[in-house]
């Protein structure tokens, strides 16, 4: 009567024992015993369980390395130079790292796969980076996709950065996903401001830390935060600064303008500020930053609308910003005084105005990003 | 029916005249997807010889001391299945240890591997045409071997293709479909001189 039981069990029964031969030879195998890390030839060094990956194994020793995506190998942002043996470059890096940093020996520490000693080189300023504890304090409705999240920083309690850096948010294991991940978002909060940190943070339908932000965190939680990072910051020339946001992009030149108010730093700097949003709803900020016009004489805000509704009763530019930026290089701005151009928003979006910049005589160089993948 | 057709017969047949790709369009998505340029494809190619050969005489074992006279021949697909994803594991993790040039070369194909019907399709062609273990250890190489020149082939061509304009709808996929359909005609040609069975 049960031999209709005897086929599937013995499919399970088989499909056991290849797990536990595969979880045998996973111990035997995959196991790396101790290895040691040197960073900078004996500065620091650490002896940590082998087998895992290299970005993830510092990270536990509190030494992070900027990484956009987490580790699943698609930012390339969390490149180390290894001055140790470690093979030939994957696959998987190869695209990420041009020719000089392949010769350099170049990697991404996400790839790396920890078997053996190794010895890596680490920017000096990556040792400031530290994971904070904080507090949610706020979380504001911003627009009907964005919120302006404020974190109190609990312990370290302060936090050191430039203006336009970005801080990686640790998102917990929730609803379905039993993993936690990390996403990197900007920082509007002033640096002056030590105490707190500001992020804007758009929906991003079917996003696991944007959706974990707008269901479910609430005032008074605990989070973790691991920054600074971000080479984006205001350089300090004289050149005109020609800005482009979209969305959340937003942040960064939030905490930038306010910063360069507060400090009156760079007085020659002229600003040009432009936001592109689709319609009135998803504008936001204009109070604030027309009244920043009037604190900054040398400050520009072009807000444009590509897709206004009729309710919108939008007086203000129209069109897609790429287009809007074009025109005021071509007809306002001028290429005479050198100009640097900002941008932060979507890869789409970095992509469209660097192609827009460099074609009105913006130097590829001269534009400066952190792009998110 | 036991096919009684000779293993070197088979070995040349499953490459040339039956070959698993072209002449039965097994393994096609790795095949359009890592055909861009010859160095991965060669890889890729090794990598599918390799655990071809290795899975199906694995899998042959199962299905002889296992499957049959326990009576289950229903759940061979399943089984095959299970023997397949557990055999790449193990296969990958052996040769990371082992040797790092290999998997360099190889190993990190390896996950590719155990969702490509190549791989289930000639298991499954020995259990229907009953062939004996030397009979599938020669097949399943020589289909390997046979897809292994298929994407080299394909490779060469896209890598030519590349350089030459091709009208902006058929770009990428859908110029490689069109190849593909022109090389499985030429395949086609040396079909009837030998019928695997």
């Amino acid at each position: 009567m049960i031999d209709f039981l005897y086929g599937p069990l013995i499919t399970a029964g088989l499909a056991a024992g290849l797990a536990l031969v595969i979880v045998v030879l996973d111990a035997i195998v995959n196991n790396y015993g101790d290895v040691k890390i040197d960073i900078n030839e004996g500065q620091r060094s650490y002896t940590v369980r082998g087998g895992a990956n290299l970005l993830g194994t510092m990270a536990a020793e509190g030494v992070f390395v900027p990484s956009a995506c987490g580790g699943r190998g698609s930012c390339g942002a969390c490149k180390v130079r290894v001055l140790s043996d470690v093979g030939p470059h994957l696959p998987t890096e190869l695209p990420y790292l041009s020719a000089e940093e392949v010769t350099q020996n170049v990697r991404l520490a996400c790839q790396i796969k920890l078997k053996k000693d190794i010895a890596i080189e680490l920017a000096e300023e990556l040792f400031s980076v530290k994971k904070f504890q904080s507090t949610v304090s706020s979380i504001k409705t911003i627009t009907h996709d964005i919120k302006e999240a404020v974190f109190r920083l609990d312990n370290p309690g302060e936090i050191e950065f430039m203006a336009g850096q970005y801080v990686q948010l640790v998102v917990p294991p929730y609803g379905t996903f039993k993993e936690s991940v990390q996403r990197a978002y900007s920082m509007s909060s002033k640096p002056g401001d030590r105490q707190a940190v500001e992020l804007l943070i758009r929906l991003v339908p079917g996003g696991i830390a944007t959706t974990w932000v707008h269901q479910f965190l609430k005032e008074g939680d605990r989070v973790e935060l691991v920054g600074p990072f971000g080479e984006f910051h205001v350089r300090d020339t004289t050149a005109a600064m020609v800005c482009v946001a979209g969305g959340s992009g937003m942040a960064p030149f939030k905490s930038m303008f306010y910063d360069i108010l507060q400090n009156s730093s760079y007085p020659e700097k002229e600003i040009w500020y432009f936001f592109g949003a689709r319609s009135g709803r998803d504008m936001f900020y204009l109070d604030e930053l027309r009244q920043l016009e009037t604190l900054l004489p040398r400050f520009h805000f072009v807000p444009a609308l590509s897709e206004p509704s009729s309710d919108d009763k939008w007086t203000g530019e129209t069109g897609l910003i790429t287009d809007v930026l074009e025109r005021f290089l071509k007809e306002r701005i001028g290429t005479a005084k050198g100009l640097e151009g900002y941008l932060c928003g979507s890869p789409g979006m970095i992509n469209a105005c660097t192609t827009v910049m460099t074609r009105n005589g913006i130097n590829l160089e001269k534009i400066y990003y952190d792009k998110f993948a | 029916m036991s096919s009684a057709i000779n293993p070197v017969i088979l070995f040349f047949a499953s490459i040339f005249t039956s070959n698993i790709l072209l002449s039965n369009f097994l393994g096609t998505c790795s095949f359009i997807s890592i055909s861009k340029d010859w160095k991965s494809s060669f890889g890729l190619g090794m990598a599918v010889t390799f655990v071809l050969t290795i899975t199906a005489a694995i899998s042959w074992l199962v299905l002889t001391y296992v499957v049959i006279p326990l009576d289950i021949e229903y759940l061979s697909f399943i089984i095959f299945i299970i023997v397949v994803a557990a055999v790449v594991q193990i296969l990958e993790m052996i040769i990371d240890r082992a040797s790092p040039a290999l998997y360099m070369s190889l190993g990190i194909f390896l996950p590719l591997i155990t969702v490509n019907c190549a791989i289930l399709g000639a298991i499954l062609f020995m259990q229907i045409r009953q062939y004996n273990f030397i009979q599938t250890v020669f097949f399943a190489t020589g289909s390997g071997i046979g897809w292994w020149l298929a994407i080299l082939l394909l490779a060469a061509i896209r890598e030519r293709i590349e350089k030459n304009p091709v009208p902006a709808g058929l770009k990428g996929a859908g110029i490689t479909m069109i190849t593909i359909g022109f090389m499985a005609m030429a395949f086609i040609g040396f079909s009837g001189m030998i019928a695997v069975q």
